[in-house]
């Protein structure tokens, strides 16, 4: 049977759609902001067979790209083996064990069969970033982790719902072990409703177009999806692209983390080969494999927005095994820093490497961080405890087109950070300044985007703040000529003294008293091109808009000393 | 469940003026529109004429001038203009500057940290005020409003003579907090009164109460930004209108559906940003209401963007999160009218995987689509409907001479019809499949994404092209049939003239249930009645009925999205607070949670005045109509369906009010094409909408 490709575009956007509803409903009736404001989820359909990708939700967090594909195949396998039990219709399993093909412990994935005439026709999966996961730290992000029993419940694939009704025993379990676990079953609720809505209107395009229609049609769009990514990757002329990107360190030993990439483009498939990275880290910077492998497409993805996210697109795409090094984490590995700053650091290596084959696609090096500050503590007008995170962005690279943005979302998110309103009215803390960073974007042809100055200072009670950022080394990389991004910086005053922590982006539990300050300023982009290149009208409007210096302007673009100075007066 | 307004004497309103003959004028992107109604004479005019980009009234009095109309006769001019919605899209902004709190200036540029796309790592943002005319002065509230820093007066005075320096006409004073207390940003306002040299100055607190600095910010910024444009225009155009004998208010469309005065619209300048699109919903609501089909989907298709939005129980939608483009909110209440597309002029194209796509890319009006002859050669949706006769081939000649319909179908063959493997004609029916079906997922997500089934409503067409796809999207969405207005090219004017005079209030509580006096909402909702009803007596304008719509935004502890909660009156009690919100959380999301408690957020009432009835069935002239159906008809031609069909012709206007018609069948009029496909069945109701009742075959 052969499909004709109008039928092949409409079974495609009826797939995706049922995967566009699945992450709708779940933001929706989510709890967690997490899940609810910053859409950190995701929501796809997977074959029966191998669990290979078929249709994921746009609005799915792009590191998630691809992932669900590894945890939904693990678990068919272990069924298959006996080491979990078999399905029947209505069971929803709960998984979050990062080694099976997962990301950090606060990422629980449900999965669900989806039956067709008593056959399991495809998997339903999503995934939630759940707040709190239990383990050493609230919130599961522990800078100085040295085993995943510190990070918190690893939970293997079980069966949740069992036909259609909750396990309240395993519920129970759970709810005992993480932190303010009142509120989960309102998530759960809904990352479970989410896969029934999926159901419902996978259903209905079955029994619209035929199940062995869509069964070809989904076969159909893989093959169709390879060629099309093919047919990218063959702007790259053959041959083998470096690079090398760092991770400042991994919490624990005060060493950056080494990832050493080559890309070899061959006839339109390309070969990922992360030799000589970094030995796995007793910090918290691991990488588990899906990961590794995810950030690889995520960042293909940002190359190519216009090739749908299936396995197919997935296939001219080779990533060799990196064993032995921190990009293939094995148990007890701790890996909370994987999908927030490790994917970031690996999604960069590929721009890098690939900046100069494709420079009107791919940009120099964003910020790439998520800027993760947690400040715990107790706040004794609430007579509560209380933990605070900020998010924050960095500035973005500069590209063939323009500037760099400034403030972007790190890579692989796509939320908003919180308001300062709102953070003051729920927690002890005063801003003294949210700013542009300036002076942060790296110089180049177009400047890279610039990062943010902020200033925190805790009212009443008392805190202690830890940092996972990253890029507190070395800043983000400039392209093609042009200059990296300022690197990222944190200071904490302490009775009025200036600290930096040893890690400079990287510290756990700081104690802090009232009227005792944090500040930090996240990276500027890396610029694009030569600065002397740039557009001196376009350096004199940056001096008159106060995001250089006139000396900066002098220092890094060359400009002549007296054009600045009539800019900037 | 259902809303029962409260219905008051309109004592307040009888003196005014009656209302009887009345002009509602829409100056949309391309063209400006006119509905001239005349109740005493039953005579209803219209008038399209070209939009006059730079200065708007020369359209707005050319139109009347094509429609005749006697300005001293007319009681009311409605007026939709798109003055301050061009102003935002294209940043022709008036110079404006900001002074906020020292630390925070760079806000309205740092935005909430995101990006343009969700993949691809550029794009660009400008923010509405560049950063050298953001200034900051030393004051600071804490959260809960008390002082942290008192605001240095002197500075506040130099950096207000800065700006004045720079050459700033408005001004915006964002103060952090000052939802929670204003007193800084008002005492800074009484010292800029004294100093400014105009009124344009707008306190960041006074459209939006709430908290989150940004939205805020961008929200007052834009309603600076734009209000000395507006001032100049709207006084301009009343001031010509008078010197041609108009002797009453001109009144204009907000957002939100309802019209203010002209001489106090450009204090709220942002909330007439969108009032276009919310013109042409409130006009569908209207038309729904008399035609007793209140559950309604709009979907209005132009040649550059398709609208949608979504009316329950005749009341649109409304939200109070709007973003007009990437990063520019405007947190106002509007109504929630969402663009999914590009429209007719979206572009077709075969990916490099060998499948056919239709959009996100467009052709725009120029070049536009091949068909308009001005060098587009780029299949497009307009195309596809001229080459598979839905559209009269004929109107081709009209638009364009230098592109005739082989050369569409040569361009059709190439690109589309050699890869796909098939003809030209089956090219083009595949296009508008995959339009068709795109844009019913569109739809579908509009709907899904407020609560609602698709297939519990029915499709609204209007737009130039909307009665062209109706069928089609309304068979994918499941939804039962399409209700095609008599003037489907001209919804937004009459939207102007069925308007409601409407005041919004949204009052933030922010209390546990349990924690709630319930005393508290009820003193709120009689302020917000009083207020709204006291802000109608001031227009001047006569109305049949002043009612209120009160509703509550909830969520559970914890949640961070809301729910809005209809309420039967304003005088819950906090056990059916607690009920009607489970109801619709499980109407929502099928999910139940007895476990957790709810909150609740805000109380909102808008207080509406209705005016007298228009009789819709004069938009088409009665005289014209004939009295069978076959002597409306006007020819055939072939039309592609699932292959060439000889199908019937009728023209709208010539159409007897009772008819009855069994596609395959076109309906032409001046603004539109109606396509019912084989196995519909079209009736016109007493207003003289056609009604398609969906078969099952096609």
């Amino acid at each position: 049977m052969t499909i004709d490709p109008i039928t092949l575009s409409v079974i495609q956007s009826g797939l995706q759609q049922v995967c566009d509803e699945m992450d709708l409903s779940f933001s929706r009736a989510a709890f967690s902001p997490v899940i609810a404001e910053a859409n950190d989820r995701s929501d796809g359909i997977y074959s029966a067979v191998d669990g290979s990708l078929i249709s994921q939700g746009a609005g799915g967090l792009p590191v998630f790209v691809g992932t669900m594909q590894y945890s939904t195949r693990t678990l068919i396998e272990m069924i298959r083996d006996g080491r979990v039990a078999a399905p029947e219709p209505g069971d929803i399993y709960i998984v979050n064990d990062p080694y099976l093909g997962g990301t950090h412990l606060m990422d629980v994935r449900f999965a669900m069969p989806f039956y067709r005439d008593g056959e399991i026709f495809c998997w339903l999966s999503n995934t939630g970033h759940w707040p709190d996961t239990g383990g050493a730290v609230p919130g599961g992000f522990s800078a100085s982790a040295t085993s995943v029993e510190q990070e918190g419940l690893r939970l293997p694939p079980v069966r949740l719902f069992k036909q259609g009704r909750m396990d309240n025993e395993i519920y129970s379990i759970i709810c005992s072990n993480i932190r303010v676990a009142e509120q989960r079953i309102g998530d759960v609720k809904a990352q479970a409703a989410a896969l029934l809505v999926g159901a419902e209107r996978l259903g209905r395009i079955l029994d619209r177009y035929g199940d062995d229609v869509v069964r070809e049609a989904i076969s159909e769009l893989r093959q169709r999806a390879a060629d099309q990514m093919r047919a990218n990757v063959r702007l790259i002329p053959n041959g083998t692209y470096r690079s090398t990107a760092y991770v400042d360190s991994d919490g624990v030993v005060n060493e950056p983390l080494e990832i050493k990439l080559a890309i070899t483009a061959k006839d339109g498939e390309l070969t990922f080969d992360f030799a000589g990275s970094s030995a796995p880290c007793r910090g918290p910077m691991n990488s588990v494999l899906a990961t590794t492998m995810s950030s690889v497409y995520l960042a293909m993805r940002h190359i190519f927005p216009d090739v749908p996210i299936s396995a197919g697109a997935f296939e001219p795409l080779t990533v060799i095994r990196p064993e032995g090094t921190f990009l293939d984490a094995q148990y007890p590995r701790p890996v909370s820093g994987c999908a927030a700053e490790v994917s970031q650091r690996i999604a960069e290596a590929v721009f890098a490497a690939l900046v100069e084959a494709l420079p009107d696609r791919v940009t120099a090096a964003p910020a790439g961080s998520s800027g993760n500050f947690a400040l715990g503590g107790y706040d004794p007008s609430h007579k509560r405890g209380f933990v605070m995170y900020q998010i924050s962005g960095g500035g973005y690279g500069g590209n063939s087109d323009h500037d760099g943005l400034s403030n972007g979302c790190s890579t692989i998110g796509i939320s908003k950070a919180p308001p300062v309103e709102i953070m003051e009215q729920q927690f002890p803390v005063l801003y003294h300044r949210y700013a542009l960073r300036e002076g942060s974007g790296g110089a180049g042809r177009h400047r890279g985007g610039f990062g943010l100055d902020y200033e925190i200072e805790l009212l009443r009670g008392y805190a202690t703040a830890s940092f996972v950022m990253d890029h507190g080394r070395f800043g983000p990389q400039g392209a093609l000529g042009g200059k990296d991004g300022k690197p990222n910086s944190v200071t904490v005053w302490q009775d009025g003294k200036a600290i930096v922590p040893e890690h400079l982006s990287k510290a756990q539990d700081i104690p802090l008293h009232p009227g005792d300050r944090v500040r930090v300023g996240t990276p500027g982009g890396g610029g694009y091109g030569k600065p002397e290149d740039r557009d001196p009208a376009l350096v004199a409007e940056d001096v008159r808009l106060g995001r250089y210096t006139a000396e900066e302007a002098r220092d890094l673009f060359g400009a002549a000393q007296s054009d600045m100075q009539k800019a900037s007066a | 469940m259902n809303v029962s307004p409260s219905i008051a004497s309109a004592d307040e309103a009888s003196k005014a003026p009656e209302t009887s003959n009345v002009a509602g004028i829409d100056v949309g992107g391309t063209y400006t529109d006119l509905v001239l109604y005349d109740a005493q004479a039953k005579t209803v005019r219209l008038a399209k004429t070209p939009t006059t980009l730079d200065n708007q009234a020369f359209g707005v009095l050319k139109a009347l001038e094509i429609a005749e109309a006697d300005l001293s006769a007319l009681d009311l001019i409605v007026h939709g203009t798109t003055t301050t919605t061009n102003a935002v899209l294209e940043r022709t902004l008036c110079k404006t500057g900001l002074i906020t709190t020292e630390g925070f200036r760079d806000i309205l540029e740092l935005g909430r940290r995101t990006r343009p796309h969700a993949y691809g790592m550029k794009g660009e943002f400008r923010p509405v005020i560049p950063r050298d005319l953001r200034l900051e002065v030393p004051e600071r509230l804490y959260a809960d409003g008390t002082v942290y820093k008192g605001l240095d007066e002197d500075a506040f005075r130099a950096a207000l003579k800065e700006l004045l320096d720079k050459g700033c006409e408005a001004l915006v004073i964002h103060f952090l907090h000052s939802y929670a207390n204003p007193a800084h940003e008002l005492r800074a306002g009484e010292i800029a009164a004294e100093i400014w040299p105009n009124e344009n100055i707008t306190l960041g607190h006074s459209l939006l109460s709430e908290s989150r600095e940004f939205e805020r910010g961008v929200t007052a910024a834009i309603n600076a930004s734009v209000q000395p444009l507006l001032r100049r225009y709207v006084e301009r155009l009343a001031d010509q209108l008078a010197e041609k004998g108009y002797r009453h208010d001109v009144l204009v469309m907000n957002g939100n559906g309802g019209m203010v005065s002209a001489r106090r619209v450009a204090i709220e300048a942002a909330k007439t940003v969108m009032s276009g699109p919310a013109s042409g919903v409130m006009a569908a609501a209207y038309t729904g209401r008399r035609a007793n089909i209140p559950n309604l989907l709009t979907y209005d298709m132009g040649g550059t963007s398709t609208d949608v939005a979504l009316i329950r129980n005749a009341e649109p939608a409304v939200s109070n999160e709007i973003e007009i483009e990437y990063a520019m909110p405007i947190h106002v209440p509007m109504v929630d009218v969402r663009t999914v597309g590009a429209g007719g002029g979206s572009i077709a194209r075969i990916t490099e995987a060998g499948l056919l796509q239709v959009g996100p890319e467009s052709a725009g009006s120029t070049p536009g689509p091949i068909c308009y002859g001005r060098g587009g050669e780029a299949p497009t949706i307009s195309d596809a409907n001229l080459l598979l006769g839905r559209m009269n081939p004929e109107k081709l000649n009209s638009v364009s001479s230098t592109v005739s319909l082989a050369d569409i179908e040569a361009i059709f063959a190439e690109k589309l019809g050699k890869p796909l493997g098939v003809g030209a004609k089956e090219a083009a029916a595949a296009v508008l499949r995959i339009a068709n079906t795109r844009m019913a997922d569109a739809v579908r997500m509009v709907s899904v994404s407020l609560g609602e089934d698709p297939r519990d409503y029915a499709l609204f067409a209007f737009g130039g092209a909307g009665p062209l796809h109706a069928t089609a999207i309304a068979r994918e969405l499941g939804v039962p049939r399409v209700l095609v207005p008599s003037r489907p090219g001209i919804t937004n004017a009459l939207g102007c003239v069925v308007a409601d005079l409407r005041h919004d209030f949204v009052n933030t509580v922010n209390k546990p249930l349990a924690e709630l006096d319930i005393e508290v909402v009820h003193t709120l909702f009689d302020q917000q009645q009083a207020e709204g009803r006291g802000l109608i007596a001031k227009e001047n304008v006569k109305i049949e009925e002043l009612r209120e719509i009160w509703s509550v935004d909830m969520q559970f502890i914890g949640q961070t999205h809301l729910l809005r909660v209809p309420l039967p009156g304003p005088r819950p009690t906090l056990d059916e607070l607690q009920s009607l919100f489970e109801q619709a959380y499980f109407n929502r999301f099928h999910v139940e949670l007895p476990e957790i408690k709810a909150s609740l957020v805000n109380v909102n009432c808008s207080v509406i005045g209705r005016r007298s009835e228009i009789d819709l069935s004069l938009l088409i002239d009665p005289a014209g109509r004939k009295e069978k159906l076959e002597e409306a008809l006007t020819g055939s031609r072939q039309v592609w369906f699932d292959g060439p069909v000889e199908t019937p012709i009728y023209w709208r206007d010539h159409l007897p009010l009772s008819a009855e018609i069994h596609g395959p069948a076109i309906v032409e009029q001046m603004d539109t094409t109606i396509v019912i496909d084989p196995g519909d069945k079209a009736v016109q109701d007493a207003d003289g909408n056609i009604i398609i009742e969906l078969g099952v075959g096609a």
